[in-house]
């Protein structure tokens, strides 16, 4: 492959004649001075990336924490408030509010992981159509978020929606699930669990069959029953898995605003449905408080990185007490 | 050589032999596995029931959408609904601004992002691990956090209602991609880019004649994640498009939702959302293997 290199006119590295002497005889200095247009080369194909990290990420970091200290619509001039904003937001509740319903659609955490884990454990069994399972269960997790939030939305609609038809099969009424302080946070659970299912049960699938057969054969000779052998072996074995399930999912949940713009485009029944990122972005486009906004942006990205890495401290604890 | 340990997903359960009650023993396992199957096909009718309900809702007449006792399956399939939408809603202009966004993303981000994990992974570089790291704690940032900032940037470049601040922050490489090339590139032998080099290869013929065509696969299947996740994003576009013929196809048919839920013609908005999640379902449904492995691998090493 490389032999076909030496066919074409090696274009000049930047600053340096072309370098390709003998290699027998190199001093040095020619070593050095190859280092240097390697490095060169490599800082030039490393700079897309630094240069749009930097410009795009860590500049509008900065610009972000001086723009939540300042009253700012955005257009006009920055006036410079100090902490105002962060203290605004400790007494307002419609931010409560958002937090706490925030928090709460991450209750679909867990129950989503243990249903595929579930899931996982019963596609690896030896099962006609396995593969067909997978795929069916997959289809969602690539699915448009906006396309299947108005779909859901249709779907729970209290009088011809497809949820409560299938309930009245059962002799049930349901509820108007989106028009319910009571039920609009489980509804949008629901969806959540369902649209993730696939995810969740791929990647467990995928770490239960990296366990070694011969464990869970010795196991069982041993005498060990079906429930001894998950409990012991499997679920340590796909505990990494479980933590990557449980970092991932909290960062994307405390972000979750597409179907609850779609879904509940006011914020639902007294503000019941509204996540964090629903308000900040109504408080920045819609009435362009956007030094306010920036304010709640910022305490949103401190929330993630702080559970982000008690997540990885449990983690290394986890790992130490596996060993 | 250039290919690295896929997790064996379809391997089938080792068979055990065991030595107590063979034949109670085959016999629960297989009513257990009974069970199972019809555990497994009922959960498939939950997963599919939403999008089999969306494509039936929209080959309904608007009055099917409201009969009780439900209509399952219209009567006389409303095709014309996939007809009218097109010229009813700015459903063609929607799909050519994704296809805009998503395809220049994609293959142009691609490129810089494998170039990045060849430098990354194999050439020396000081600070190198510093920089990588550093580009990794950029995922620990929420886009909520940098989108009023990124909005303010672009407002002043006049880019608003435009597709450019949808493509050019992410031409600069996708962070998660670099990080997956790189982990690949790991088990290229640093002496076969040595012997390049002693050939009098320089540095971008390494990149094209021998790194490229080896993390071919790997650049595939990111390249396929990445243009799902931009087909159907939504945050970014409401953020940025306000005309109709500017907007991407997932923003068109969630005002659509909105527009047409007052007139009660669900059936054209359940065609046009199914039109929106189609490309990616066939797109899914042909490479579906590569997808689903490529995924497994993101799991198991992250």
């Amino acid at each position: 492959m490389a032999r076909t290199a030496t066919v074409e006119t090696p274009p000049k590295a930047p600053g340096t004649a072309a370098a390709s002497p003998a290699p027998a005889a190199r001093t040095k200095r020619d070593i050095l001075r190859l280092h240097r247009t390697e490095h060169r080369w490599a800082a030039l194909f490393v700079a897309a990336p630094v240069l749009g990290y930097l410009l795009f990420t860590l500049y509008p970091i900065g610009f972000a924490v001086y723009a939540s200290l300042t009253s700012w619509n955005g257009l006009g001039p920055m006036r410079f408030v100090g902490l105002e904003n962060y203290v605004d937001l400790i007494s307002d509740e419609y931010f409560h509010k958002a937090l706490f319903n925030t928090f709460f659609y991450m209750i679909g955490i867990p129950i989503g992981l243990a249903l595929s884990l579930l899931l996982a454990l019963a596609l690896n069994r030896r099962i006609p159509g396995r593969t067909a399972f997978r795929t069916i269960y997959y289809v969602p997790v690539i699915s448009s978020l906006a396309a299947i939030a108005i779909v859901w939305q249709f779907a729970y609609n209290g009088d011809f929606g497809l949820v409560n038809q299938v309930l009245a099969w059962f002799g049930i009424q349901g509820p108007d699930w989106l028009q319910n302080t009571a039920t609009v946070k489980p509804a949008i659970i629901i969806m959540a669990i369902w649209k993730g299912l696939g995810y969740s049960t791929l990647l467990y699938l995928a770490a239960i069959q990296s366990v070694p057969a011969s464990l869970l054969e010795a196991a069982a000779l041993d005498g060990a029953n079906a429930f001894q052998r998950f409990r012991s072996i499997i679920m340590p074995m796909v505990r990494p898995v479980t933590f990557f399930l449980v970092v991932t999912n909290v960062i994307a949940g405390s972000q979750i605003f597409t179907e609850i713009n779609i879904m509940t485009p006011t914020g639902g029944p007294e503000f019941s449905s509204a996540s964090v990122v629903w308000y900040i972005v109504r408080k920045a486009f819609k009435y362009q408080q956007m030094g306010y906004a920036t304010a709640m942006s910022i305490v949103l990205g401190i929330l993630v990185l702080v559970i982000t890495l008690i997540q990885f401290r449990l983690n290394r604890r986890n790992s130490f007490a596996i060993d | 050589m250039t290919q690295t340990t896929l997790p064996p997903l379809a391997r089938p359960a080792a068979a055990k032999p065991e030595g107590r009650t063979p034949t109670s023993r085959t016999r629960s396992r297989r009513t257990a596995d009974a069970i199972t199957f019809v555990i497994l096909v009922l959960g498939s009718a939950a997963m599919l029931a939403p999008l089999v309900w969306m494509l039936s809702t929209s080959l309904k007449t608007k009055a099917e959408v409201f009969a009780l006792p439900p209509v399952w399956i219209p009567d006389a399939p409303q095709w014309d609904t996939y007809v009218r939408m097109w010229t009813e809603a700015p459903i063609l202009s929607g799909f050519m601004n994704s296809l805009i966004v998503a395809g220049t993303v994609t293959v142009v981000g691609s490129f810089t992002s494998a170039l990045a994990a060849f430098a990354l992974a194999k050439l020396r570089l000081p600070y190198k691990n510093a920089i990588f790291i550093g580009l990794l704690s950029g995922l620990m940032v929420p886009y909520p956090t940098i989108m009023i900032p990124q909005f303010v940037m672009f407002s002043r470049l006049h880019w608003v209602d435009t597709l450019l601040p949808l493509i050019v922050p992410l031409l600069f490489g996708n962070i998660i991609m670099i990080f997956f090339l790189r982990q690949y590139l790991e088990s290229v032998p640093n002496s076969m880019i040595e012997a390049a080099k002693i050939d009098g290869a320089s540095y971008p013929q390494i990149f094209r004649i021998m790194i490229l065509p080896m993390i071919r696969p790997a650049i595939a299947a990111q390249f396929i994640l990445w243009f799902m996740t931009i087909w159907n994003d939504y945050l970014a576009p409401i953020l940025y498009l306000n005309t109709p013929e500017r907007q991407t196809l997932q923003v068109v048919i969630a005002n659509l939702n909105v527009e047409f839920a007052t007139q009660r013609d669900y059936p054209l908005i359940m065609a046009a959302s199914f039109v929106a999640l189609l490309p990616i379902l066939i797109v899914f449904l042909i490479f579906q293997r590569q997808i689903i492995e490529s995924v497994a691998l993101t799991g198991t090493k992250g």
